[in-house]
């Protein structure tokens, strides 16, 4: 498993980072605590390269900034050597998604920054980062402004002045989201045969992606984390000789079945404990249903059933960008997953295939009987005086399960999905929802279940952070 | 590639020499600046006598040139201060969660707090501490501007440090820079701009503020500090019209000049500090910069300090890294805060009814009613004047920002006339309101929106400009009405300017009404029923406890109003009418 030439031959694992039961809870809107990381437990070991896998809201960035000491975890500890952490790790050093370079310093200056302040003279300093820059391929734009570079140019810089450090490890936080596909496998190969060469200073890399093949092509070993709150999942080691290739066998076989992991039924510790999905356990996906129409239609149009790393090369699509779409898909039962395949159900062809007035009848029906937000507005409505309730009343159930942030995007998709099935109506102005006349029609399925709990009087939840 | 050759050299010709005149030119601005300075400080090191000092400065024409330099220094170096007041204030509110909970409310407060008002009280405290020379009542002077300047800019730079990018504190954190090489690496940079541009804007505003300080009547003396201010009032004092519009003129050049050789190159030099790579649509070029950039002197300089530069950097390490512990007890933290708020809480109680019962003394309780009655009046004449304003220039400022080449042409001019010291007016509204007998109750509506009306003005310009043309053309395409237009379109994209204008205007209102209530010409005085009346003259007569009531009144009146009208009108703005 061990890849790194110098170690190769040990094949002793020595520990660099270690991360001891970590948990992490924020603030909710109301004060009570949210779980963002529930009870890891890792180890960054000499020589490997480790990715951290998840979807939004799995916690894998606070991850990644507990490793680096930039946020102090709730219980639990994060060793370096041996060391507890007491502030940012001094052994790391990190390349960010958004580059985090200061604009007003040129790449030269960049690059020497974390020299200077370790106190370095000026000579060392000028060599040391000229060294690096040439070794990460900038040599020519020493004297320029991040602005004037090209985002794989500044993710460049981003390198260069982290490696310049020679940091013990190095952590990477979705280091080639931003940059164009070309650009990002380019970079991608380059550092791994920096990582490759014989006197490479780092020992260990640690990448944040949501990129299935991404973390194939490069890990040693992958962590899935799962979401509500993040929890490592399943650790996956891989096997594929180097250098990869993205169309063998096990290299497919590989991403199937993180695909698998990450698709499956979530074994939300939450969720289990209510028999009932209530708005506080299960948080709508962030899918609209424009979108959502069009993963069914897509669907639809492959026959009923996809295979699902297929559908997200055909779109270009990042894990990050389908599976809420998949989420909210499957959770209105208009498609249902297994094992990276999604299959088209009855309910979705029949949603797919109906005329326009249909259709949104149908969507209403879905809602209101699996959206367990949606579900819970309309009985507000229904069981309110005049069929208008204030949206505070709802930000204020949401309140104990949520940020102020997500409770907002909650009642966003709740009131969009909400509207578009001609459910309520929203006035923005005041803050108002509306039952309207459709709703009543799909009253009776209410009534049907009323008796069962619903949401916000359930158990209190963690939900997604 | 042969072709090419004679270009190059050429061009590298042509280069050196400009290089040499640039060089050239930037020695001989240097030379001449420290020779001005070394002029100045021989008149403020004058010897000075608390009696004999004099009232009122000569109108000689031929002194004006050295007036006018003595109030620019004045100027400077109040903006000198309010620079390491904001690094030190605003570092401090947003770096220690226990100061923030202190200074950010008083900075809020102080923010629209009538700072005329307090003149008379800090020349107390500046002739005690320099009794011997000028240098009391110029600091007096340099102090009123500062408290014109300093708040602006200590809030922008305090927003800027409190919504840095997390990504870069993260990777300040992460390089273990040092507190004081955070500071200037990633601090300072990153509020560069908000604060050159409100430095800029309350360097305008405090032209105002230096015309009035330097003739200043406290105790029932005056004190006349040789400048254009005093130039001004001694002119209008000896009714000599002609050099009044001489002082006009050197005023403006005054504006002008500061504009094109400080502020205009170094709002173009700030543009290397803007975050993100969304190119500015109007990119702030400056020819006095690209003199400098032209020039190996800078560069020079430079060098020359670096030096100094690591000796610094060495001698700050001891103050520790950027990085916070992770690990703090919460419960010594707890004990920290409530011990701190009790301390805090008590002070303010203790000082409190320290001031009230001195009030009491002094002209009793009471006074407060009648300068909350005042106070109404003073309200009025604000309100006049923002109606009045509104109606006037809103129209003006929608037609200038909707056509490009007009805003070109007509920018420039509004901005020095918002930077034009309103009271240099003053005389010639004083003196057609004694010729026409109109009350000062009326006529101080006109002086305080001398000053006040242009923020209305400036900031529509600004929102008409920034209308975004789709939104026009899409106007234009459904035929909407005159009416329809203004409704649909216009008014709600302005909105949001109009409110930031709407503010600043009533700020400046509030304040000028000090020196608008009560004015003179030629020894005609005229004086107004209002608050701003009542301070002006209880700090001539040297009655404390009436100015620090009607200071308290008209504060209470400024940040009530923020508070209840301003904001609601700011949260509509943002959430009903943003463009984005």
């Amino acid at each position: 498993m061990a890849t790194h030439p110098l170690l190769a031959t040990t094949g002793e694992q020595t520990a660099i980072v270690e991360v001891d039961h970590v948990s992490k809870s924020f603030l909710s809107a109301d004060g009570t605590t949210l779980p963002v990381l529930d009870d890891i437990t890792l180890t960054l070991h000499e020589g490997e390269i480790v990715a951290l896998l998840g979807k939004s809201g799995s916690g894998k960035s606070t991850l990644l900034r507990t490793i680096a000491g930039l946020i102090a975890p709730t219980t639990g500890e994060v060793r370096y050597r041996g060391t507890r952490l007491n502030g940012a790790n001094p052994g790391v050093a990190m390349v960010f998604q958004s580059f985090a370079l200061m604009p007003w310093l040129t790449v030269q200056d960049n690059v020497e920054l974390g020299l200077q302040a370790r106190g370095i003279g000026e000579r060392q300093r000028r060599t040391a980062a000229l060294n690096a820059i040439d070794a990460i391929g900038l040599d020519g734009f020493e004297t320029a402004y991040p602005r004037e570079l090209s985002g794989g140019m500044r993710q460049r810089v981003g390198f260069a002045r982290a490696l310049v450090l020679q940091p013990d490890a190095l952590l990477m936080d979705e280091p080639f989201s931003a940059l164009d596909v070309l650009t990002a496998e380019n970079l991608r190969n380059e550092l791994l045969s920096l990582w490759t060469h014989a006197d490479f200073p780092t020992r260990c890399l640690c990448i944040v992606t949501h990129n299935i093949d991404e973390a194939v092509l490069l890990a040693d070993r992958v962590l899935v984390l799962g979401s509500n709150p993040g929890h490592v999942k399943a650790e996956i080691p891989i096997h594929v000789p180097r250098p990869r290739d993205r169309r063998s066998p096990t290299f497919e076989a590989a991403v199937d079945q993180i695909y698998g992991i990450l698709t499956g039924r979530d074994e939300n510790p939450a969720a289990e404990r209510v028999t009932t999905p209530g708005p506080l356990t299960h948080p709508l996906p962030a899918a609209s249903v424009g979108g959502l129409a069009g993963l069914v239609e897509i669907v639809y149009a492959h026959n009923g059933q996809t295979d699902l790393p297929d559908l997200a090369d055909e779109l270009s699509f990042d894990v990050d960008d389908l599976l809420p779409l998949l989420d909210a898909a499957t959770m209105l039962r208009l498609l249902e997953v297994e094992s990276a395949q999604a299959f088209l159900t009855d309910a979705g062809r029949a949603w797919y295939t109906a005329d326009i007035q249909t259709s949104k009848q149908l969507f209403a029906h879905h809602v209101v009987e699996h959206a367990p937000l949606v579900r819970t507005i309309v009985k507000a409505l229904e069981n309110s005086d005049d069929g208008t309730l204030r949206d505070d009343f709802f930000r204020d159930l949401l309140r104990r399960a949520y940020t102020t942030e997500d409770i907002e995007k909650q009642l966003t998709i709740a009131i969009d999905w909400g509207r578009y099935g001609e459910l309520f109506d929203y006035d923005a102005d005041i803050g108002e929802l509306i039952l309207t006349e459709v709703a009543a029609a799909v009253i009776p399925h209410l009534a049907a279940a009323a008796d069962e709990p619903d949401g916000p009087h359930d158990q209190a939840g963690p939900a997604d952070g | 590639m042969s072709l090419l050759r004679p270009f190059v050299g050429f061009d590298v010709t042509l280069r050196s020499r400009t290089r040499l005149v640039a060089d050239a030119v930037v020695l001989v601005a240097v030379a001449v600046v420290f020779w001005l300075l070394l002029q100045l400080a021989h008149g403020v090191d004058a010897p000075f006598n608390r009696v004999s000092a004099p009232s009122s400065v000569s109108t000689d024409p031929a002194n004006l040139p050295y007036y006018a330099l003595r109030s620019l220094a004045r100027m400077f170096a109040a903006l000198t201060i309010s620079v390491v007041f904001t690094f030190v204030y605003a570092t401090a509110a947003a770096r220690s969660r226990r100061a923030e909970m202190i200074l950010l409310p008083i900075l809020d407060v102080l923010q629209s707090v009538p700072v005329l008002g307090f003149l008379s009280v800090t020349l107390t405290l500046w002739l005690t501490l320099f009794p011997r020379t000028v240098l009391g009542v110029e600091c007096a002077s340099v102090f009123a501007i500062f408290t014109s300047q300093a708040w602006n800019m200590t809030f922008a730079f305090y927003q800027s440090l409190t919504t840095q990018s997390r990504d870069l504190d993260e990777a300040a954190r992460l390089l273990r820079l040092t507190k004081w090489q955070r500071f200037w690496k990633l601090d300072v940079p990153s509020g560069m701009t908000p604060l050159v541009w409100n430095g800029m804007m309350s360097f305008g505003g405090g032209w105002f503020f230096l015309i009035a300080s330097e003739v200043i009547s406290v105790n029932n003396h005056t004190y006349a500090l040789p400048g254009i201010g005093s130039y001004v009032a001694a002119a209008s004092e000896h009714r000599q019209v002609g050099r009044l519009l001489l002082a006009i003129g050197v005023m403006i050049v005054m504006v002008v000049g500061v504009n094109v050789l400080f502020w205009r190159p170094l709002t173009a030099w700030a543009e290397r500090f803007r975050t993100g790579d969304t190119a500015s649509a109007q990119v702030q070029r400056s020819l006095v910069l690209d003199l400098l950039r032209h020039s190996a002197l800078p560069t020079l300089v430079g060098r020359g300090l670096r030096p100094a530069g690591h000796a610094l950097d060495r001698a700050m390490r001891p103050f520790g890294l950027a990085d916070s512990p992770l690990r703090v007890n919460p419960y010594r933290r707890r004990a920290g805060d409530i011990a701190f708020t009790t301390v805090v809480l008590a002070l303010i109680g203790f000082g409190t009814w320290k001031m009230l019962v001195s009030i009491d003394h002094g002209t009793g309780l009471g006074e407060f009613g009648h300068a909350a009655l005042l106070g109404l009046a003073t309200f009025a004449r604000v309100l006049v004047l923002l109606v009045i304003g509104s109606l006037v220039w809103v129209p003006v400022g929608v037609w200038i920002g909707m056509n490009p080449r007009v805003t070109r042409y007509a920018q420039p001019i509004v901005q020095v006339l918002a930077s034009f010291p309103a009271n240099f007016l003053f005389p010639f509204v004083t003196l057609a309101l004694i010729h026409t007998g109109i009350s000062l109750n009326i006529g101080g509506i006109l002086l305080m929106a001398l000053g006040a009306q242009w923020y209305i003005l400036f900031n529509v310009i600004a929102g008409a400009a920034a209308i975004p043309n789709d939104l026009r053309e899409a106007a234009a395409s459904l035929r909407l009405g005159r009416s329809l237009r203004w409704r649909t379109l216009i008014v709600p994209a302005i909105f949001a300017s109009w409110v930031t204008g709407g503010i600043t205007a009533a700020g400046g209102a509030w304040n000028a009404s000090i020196v608008a209530e009560v004015v003179s010409y030629g020894g005609h005085d005229l004086t107004a029923y209002g608050l701003g009346a009542y301070i002006t003259h209880a700090t001539t007569d040297g009655n404390f406890a009436q100015t620090l009531v009607g200071v308290i009144v008209m504060s209470l009146y400024v940040v009530g109003l923020n508070r209840i009208f301003w904001r609601r009108l700011y949260r509509i703005a943002e959430t009903r009418y943003s463009l984005i």
